[in-house]
C-alpha cells in the first residue's frame, strides 16, 4: 500500500515537471518576444511601409500579405481537406486502398516544409506559369497544411456517434443528407480545431513562401493574386539573415515576431470563439 | 390471425462474413399487430429486425438469402430504393438517439430531409407525431430546448415521434425499452399498443413479460433459428417446442 503510494507521487511528480517545462518555455519566449518587441509596437508599426533600406518604418505590407496567404491557405484547403475527409470516412470501402491514402496523408504530413516550397515553385511557380504569387504561395501552404486538416476533420467525423448516422438512415433520409445534416454539424467543432492548427502553420512557415510568394520588398500593396507580396515570417528572416543593418533593426524583429505571434493568436482565438458557440448550441 | 399479411420472410438466411446468423427464417407478420421477438442474446431476432429495413446494407461484408416482401413487393430486388423503404420501415433503437437539436428540430427532421418547407405544416407534423408519441403535454412548452434534456423515457419517445414524422407503415423496435425504468418502460408499452391502431409493429425483446404483454403474435429466436412462432398466448401457455417452454420458463437463456 504505501509502496503503492510513492510510486503514485512519483508519477504524478512526473507529470507535472513535463507540463511545468512545457509551460515555462512557452512563457519564456513569450515574455521574451514581449519585453523585445515591445518598444517597437506603434500604430505606425503597424499601418507604414518600411523605409530606409528596411531600418525603419513599419511592417504593413508583411502583415497585409501574410493575412492573404494564410487566408488563401485556408480557402483552398480547408474545403478540399474537409471533403476528402468525408470520402475517407463515410465513402470510401475500408480496405487496403483507403489505407495506402491514409498511410500516404500521414506521411505527408511529416515532409519538410521546405520540400513543399520546392514542390510550389517546380509545379505552380514554372509549370503552371503562375510565377511567385499570392496565388502560388497560398497554394503551397495549403498543400502544406492538408494533411493536418484531413487527419483532424478525419477523427472529428469518426468521433461522431454511429447511432446519429443510423437514426437517419432509417428515417429514409438519403447518404449525402445524412452526413450533412447528421453528422458534419457534431463534427464541425473538431475540424475547426484543424483548420486552428492549419492557420497557425500556414502563418508561420516561411520556407515553403520563400520560392513562391514573398519578395524582399514590395513597396505598394498587391493589387491581384498574381503579385508577389512582403510576408511576416520572410520579413522575420531577412531582417535577421541578410539586412546590412542587423543590429539596428533588431527591434523591428522583434516587433515583427510580436505581430505575427499577435496575428495567429488572434486567428484563433476567433475559431475557438465560434466553435465554443457551436459546442453550446449542440446541448 | 386473419388481418392481411404485412410481411412475409422466406428462408431468410443472414451471414456476418462466414458466420451464418440467420438460418432459413420464414415468417408472416400480419397488418396491425405487434409481433414480438423473443430469444437469449445473439439470437439472431435483433439481425433479422434489421434485415426488414436493410440497415444490415450498412454492415460491411454481409450477405442475405432468401426473401423478404412487405406488402408483396420484395424489398431485396435491384429495384427497390432502400430511402423509399426506409420510409415506408421507420426503426426505434435499443438506445435512445436523438441529434444534438432541438425537440422541434428532432421530430422535424424527417419530414424537412424529405422536402417538406412550410412551416405550418411542420408544425403540425410536429405535434401530431409528439401527440401519437404521448409525449406533447410533457414538451409542448418547451420544443426549442435541446432534446438531450429529457430523460431517457422522454427521450425515446422522441424517437418513436421522430420515427412516426415520416409516416412510416411498419415501426420497427428493437429492444427499446430496455434501457428504460419500469415506470418508463410502462409507458413505452401503452404507447406501442396504442400505435397498432394505425401501424405494424415488430419489437424484440429480452423481456418476456413485455412480450406477453404488448404483442399479438411471438416469435422465438434460438442459435439463429425461428424455433416458434405462434399466437402469443399459445406460445406462452402451450409453447409447441420443448426448447420453447425451456426458455420461457426460465430454464435458460
Amino acid at each position: 500500500m504505501k509502496k503503492e503510494k510513492i510510486y503514485q507521487h512519483i508519477a504524478f511528480f512526473g507529470l507535472r515537471l513535463s507540463v511545468l517545462t512545457i509551460i515555462s518555455v512557452l512563457g519564456l519566449i513569450l515574455w521574451f518576444l514581449a519585453k523585445e518587441g515591445f518598444s517597437a509596437l506603434s500604430w505606425e508599426f503597424l499601418t507604414q511601409p518600411p523605409k530606409n533600406g528596411m531600418t525603419e518604418g513599419g511592417i504593413f505590407p508583411a502583415l497585409v500579405g501574410t493575412l492573404y496567404l494564410t487566408s488563401g491557405a485556408i480557402l483552398f484547403a480547408l474545403p478540399l481537406g474537409v471533403f476528402a475527409a468525408i470520402y475517407l470516412t463515410e465513402y470510401a470501402y475500408q480496405g487496403r486502398f483507403v489505407r495506402i491514402i491514409r498511410l500516404g496523408v500521414n506521411n505527408l504530413a511529416g515532409v519538410p516544409s521546405v520540400v513543399f516550397g520546392l514542390f510550389g515553385l517546380a509545379m505552380l511557380v514554372e509549370y503552371c506559369g503562375f510565377g511567385p504569387s499570392i496565388l502560388a504561395g497560398s497554394l503551397t501552404l495549403g498543400i502544406l497544411i492538408l494533411p493536418t486538416i484531413i487527419r483532424t476533420s478525419e477523427e472529428a467525423l469518426l468521433a461522431v456517434p454511429q447511432t446519429y448516422r443510423e437514426a437517419s438512415l432509417a428515417l429514409g433520409v438519403g447518404k449525402w443528407h445524412t452526413i450533412y445534416k447528421a453528422v458534419l454539424p457534431s463534427a464541425i467543432p473538431g475540424i475547426l480545431t484543424g483548420s486552428i492548427l492549419g492557420i497557425g502553420r500556414a502563418a508561420g512557415e516561411t520556407a515553403p513562401i520563400i520560392f513562391t510568394a514573398a519578395c524582399f520588398y514590395a513597396p505598394r500593396l498587391p493589387h491581384s493574386i498574381f503579385d508577389q507580396v512582403m510576408a511576416l515570417p520572410f520579413h522575420l528572416y531577412v531582417l535577421a539573415t541578410e539586412g546590412t543593418h542587423f543590429e539596428k533593426t533588431l527591434p523591428i524583429q522583434y516587433g515583427t515576431a510580436l505581430v505575427l505571434l499577435g496575428l495567429v493568436l488572434g486567428i484563433n482565438l476567433i475559431a475557438i470563439v465560434i466553435r465554443t458557440g457551436l459546442r453550446k448550441k449542440m446541448r | 390471425m386473419t388481418n392481411k399479411t404485412k410481411i412475409e420472410a422466406e428462408k431468410v438466411n443472414f451471414f456476418y462474413g462466414e458466420v451464418r446468423a440467420l438460418k432459413d427464417v420464414s415468417m408472416c407478420v400480419q397488418e396491425n399487430m405487434i409481433t414480438a421477438l423473443i430469444g437469449p442474446s445473439g439470437c439472431g431476432k435483433s439481425t433479422f429486425l434489421r434485415t426488414l429495413n436493410r440497415m444490415n446494407d450498412l454492415i460491411p461484408r454481409t450477405t442475405l438469402a432468401g426473401k423478404i416482401f412487405i406488402d408483396g413487393e420484395d424489398i431485396y430486388s435491384p429495384a427497390v430504393d432502400v430511402v423509399e423503404l426506409r420510409k415506408k420501415v421507420g426503426m426505434v433503437f435499443q438506445k435512445s438517439n436523438p441529434f444534438p437539436k432541438t425537440i422541434f428540430d428532432n421530430v422535424a427532421y424527417g419530414p424537412r430531409a424529405h422536402g417538406v418547407i412550410d412551416k405550418a405544416t411542420l408544425a403540425f407534423i410536429v405535434e401530431k407525431s409528439l401527440k401519437r408519441a404521448a409525449l406533447w403535454d410533457e414538451v409542448k412548452d418547451k420544443l426549442k430546448q435541446s432534446a438531450m434534456e429529457l430523460s431517457g423515457g422522454q427521450q425515446q419517445r422522441l424517437c418513436i415521434a421522430r420515427a412516426l414524422a415520416i409516416n412510416p407503415e411498419i415501426i420497427l423496435m428493437d429492444e427499446p425499452a430496455s434501457a428504460l425504468d419500469p415506470i418508463a418502460t410502462a409507458k413505452i408499452e401503452e404507447l406501442t399498443r396504442d400505435l397498432k391502431k394505425k401501424y405494424t409493429i415488430v419489437i424484440v425483446t429480452h423481456n418476456m413479460q413485455q412480450a406477453a404483454r404488448v404483442s399479438d403474435c411471438t416469435g422465438f429466436f434460438l442459435l439463429g433459428e425461428l424455433i416458434e412462432f405462434n399466437a402469443t398466448n399459445k406460445i406462452f401457455t402451450a409453447p409447441q417446442d420443448k426448447r420453447t417452454e425451456d426458455y420461457i420458463t426460465g430454464r435458460f437463456g
